[in-house]
């Protein structure tokens, strides 16, 4: 591995489309994902604002049911692994060498490889939605949860591409993730010992161990499928044998680990931000990253809380219950090291301090709707309402996208040598944050009255505030333009950024390169003291 | 550089990693059967002949005990219980039977997979005879009552006042047709 980067000693960039089909540099690769996952954005979004638009009315009016179930299957699989997961690995690409002082990750040709099997994933994947709008049978339209056996007995026949492109994805994934623990491990810059690194590289150190840890188990699920399916196994078929419910535990042994995978990198970049303009160093260092490992191993033992209705013993259901209650500590201890970081410090508001802002309070209502999900007894009545729809939005959206847009406006300047608009990102802010409260919390009103998700057609009284919720999905989808907008002028015409950007960074990429950083930085490490 | 481990050690290590826990995966289908047997949490109740005999009676309660009929979607025979129900006291030896029927012109052997809901109560049901612990063979167009004695548990938790025992007939072997038919004779 060091012998491809000897080779390019000089700020040499190759050029034309090679520069990216065979890219072994962890920016342009980190780039890549980063577009990957904003196009997907843009994707997923769209079928969220025709759910929204069928939703707006009861009634059917733009979209069969069939078709709406697909909607919904797609709208969570390309979300959850097409923009933010891929998101967050961009971000790691970016940040993890300019942070600990690397000259790139360490093992470039596997990233290369990482990457570039994700457009092949989610063409597959993309392709079963094409071919059902042609008419040519049905895209997956099990939810992204894909319960047997409603994913195997009665799974359409694109449930193959469905099944082969989460396989494409885990590979991916896995790959990431062990590049970011071998970077980590073998590549800090001299004096850059694990307790100095930042909470950013910490949290995606953890985030890796996860994801080797689960993800091989979804391609294990994925697999059991495809045999049920094809090879007449009965691994989730109750008349050969099998259990259906035995598919639940598998896929949340997987799920829930999943879903920290999704925030614990978004707790990293909190991290960074908010000592930033608080101008101040982050409370509780150390807790912040004992936190983050209880949170990991918490992670394995909370599954089944997405199965209190399924008839399991008391026993398991406290057990359960428990367990969940008990990640609101180091979770909490998180939030109160935040908020005592700001105490004091001197605040300024640019925009992705606002993210970060927004990020601790609507996370924290995301974190508490969790905890009442927790609550076994009232689980039994929000269990597959719109609470629960309403719990994970404000979780995944105004937690783990929001980072991810605080994180662009915080590092953009650094990546391009350019500032972007502030004015515009300030803008882009508050419609965000608005128009995700007027989208996601009237749907919390619906689901504590009690109607499911993942259906087409309402009851009469719960017109209103599906009206709202589909008023603040338009003002925040479009919004996102405004984002993609801001991107594209700041990279063609923005204003020369410093190579600190923020007055606050204490961080290795603010302090010890220029803004753009050279194609290859660090080729001689820093010392860090 | 504080290269402790080589990057290729370390890729070894995870790559291992990555294959226990796909491992892992599949390894929970036995861990979830013998954890299911031993709580008796998915509803699977034994499938071989238990001593009930002398089983203390609980005469102060009674419990009503449901029969479902079910059938593998490849399977085409009839099946139906004889009673829809019966209230028994715990502990109290009950014989009950199904009714099965085989419509096709060929003989079939079949075998029956007993299922007890609430999951939580199979472990106190148990049977003494039953056509569930063999393979059925039913000729064509035979016609078959098929007997299943039970006793639920009287140490059975309190609170569980109803509870259903379900079976669900699949295919084992269609046997070659008794009377070559000329025209869909094949060799094997």
């Amino acid at each position: 591995m060091n012998a491809v980067i000897e080779e390019h000693h000089h700020d040499h960039k190759p050029t034309g489309i090679g520069r990216w089909l065979f890219s072994t540099n962890h920016k342009d690769i980190g780039t890549m994902y980063l577009w990957f996952s904003f196009t997907m954005f843009f994707i997923g979004g769209t079928l969220a604002l025709i759910i929204r638009a069928e939703l707006f009315e009861p009634g059917m009016q733009i979209v069969e049911p069939e078709f709406f179930n697909q909607l919904t299957t797609l709208h969570g699989l390309i979300m959850v692994f097409g923009v933010i997961m891929p998101a967050f690995v961009g971000l790691a690409n970016w940040q993890i060498p300019l942070m600990i002082g690397a000259p790139d990750m360490a093992l470039p040709r596997m990233n290369n490889w990482s990457f570039w099997l994700l457009p092949a994933a989610f063409g597959i994947l993309l392709s079963s939605l094409v071919m059902s709008i042609m008419g040519m049978g049905s895209a997956p339209n099990f939810g992204w949860t894909f319960y047997a056996p409603l994913s195997t007995t009665y799974g359409p026949d694109s449930t193959d591409f469905f099944i082969f492109s989460v396989h494409l994805m885990g590979i991916s994934s896995v790959m990431g993730a062990i590049n970011v623990i071998a970077t980590i491990m073998n590549l800090r810059a001299p004096g850059m010992t694990y307790m100095k690194m930042p909470i950013f590289v910490w949290a995606w150190f953890i985030t890796a161990y996860l994801l080797i840890a689960v993800m091989p188990v979804l391609a294990g699920a994925v697999t059991m499928m495809l045999t049920d399916r094809h090879f007449g196994t009965s691994f989730f078929n109750a008349a050969g044998g099998g259990d259906p419910v035995m598919f639940q535990h598998i896929f949340w042994f997987f799920g829930h680990p999943e879903v920290y995978i999704m925030i614990l990198p978004a707790f990293g970049i909190i991290s960074q931000i908010v000592p930033t303009f608080s101008r101040k160093h982050l409370f509780g260092y150390t807790s912040m990253v004992y936190a983050t490992a209880s949170i990991a191993f918490l992670s394995f033992i909370v599954w089944a809380h997405h199965m209190f209705t399924t008839g399991m013993p008391v026993a398991a259901e406290l057990f359960f219950m428990y367990a969940t209650m008990l990640i609101a500590i180091p979770t909490g201890v998180k939030v109160f090291n935040w908020v005592s970081t700001m105490w004091k410090g001197s605040l300024t508001f640019e925009t992705p301090m606002l993210f970060a802002i927004a990020f601790i309070f609507l996370f924290t209502i995301g974190g508490f709707t969790g905890l009442m999900l927790s609550i076994v007894p009232a689980d039994f009545q929000y269990q597959d309402t719109y609470f629960v729809v309403a719990h994970f939005h404000y979780v995944l959206v105004t937690g783990a996208a929001f980072s991810i847009m605080g994180a662009i406006y915080f590092w953009l300047p650094k990546w391009t040598g350019k500032m972007y608009n502030e004015k515009l990102g300030k803008l882009h802010f508050w419609l965000s944050a608005i128009s995700a409260n007027i989208l996601f919390f009237p749907m919390h009103f619906l689901g504590l009255a009690g109607m499911p998700r993942r259906i087409p057609d309402y009851n009469l009284q719960f017109v209103e505030f599906n009206q709202i919720a589909t008023v603040g999905a338009f003002i925040f989808g479009f919004s996102q333009l405004i984002l993609l907008y801001n991107i594209i002028s700041t990279i063609r015409s923005g204003e020369k950024a410093t190579d600190k950007v923020w007055d606050g960074a204490t961080s290795l990429e603010f302090v010890a390169l220029p803004s753009p950083p050279p194609f290859h930085s660090f080729t001689t490490p820093p010392e860090v003291k | 550089m504080t290269a402790k481990t080589s990057n290729k050690k370390i890729i070894g290590r995870l790559l291992l990693l990555v294959v226990a826990m796909f491992g892992f995966g599949f390894a929970l289908v036995p861990l979830y059967s013998v954890f299911c047997s031993v709580t008796g949490l998915n509803g699977k109740t034994s499938n071989s002949a238990e001593n009930i005999a002398g089983a203390t009676v609980d005469l102060s309660r009674t419990v009503k005990v449901q029969f479902v009929a079910n059938l593998n979607e490849n399977m085409p025979w009839k099946f139906r219980p004889e009673v829809r129900s019966v209230e028994v006291h715990p502990g109290q030896p009950t014989r009950i039977s199904y009714y099965a029927e085989n419509t096709t012109d060929k003989d079939i052997i079949g075998q029956a997979v007993p299922s007890v809901s609430p999951g939580l109560a199979a472990s106190y049901f148990q049977k003494s005879e039953c056509f569930c612990f063999t393979q059925q063979k039913l000729l064509a167009h035979e016609k078959k009552d098929m007997p299943v004695v039970f006793i639920v548990d009287a140490s059975l938790p309190k609170d569980i006042h109803e509870l259903t025992l379900s079976y669900t007939f699949f295919t084992k072997e269609v046997l070659p047709s008794p009377i070559p038919i000329a025209y869909n004779y094949q060799e094997n």
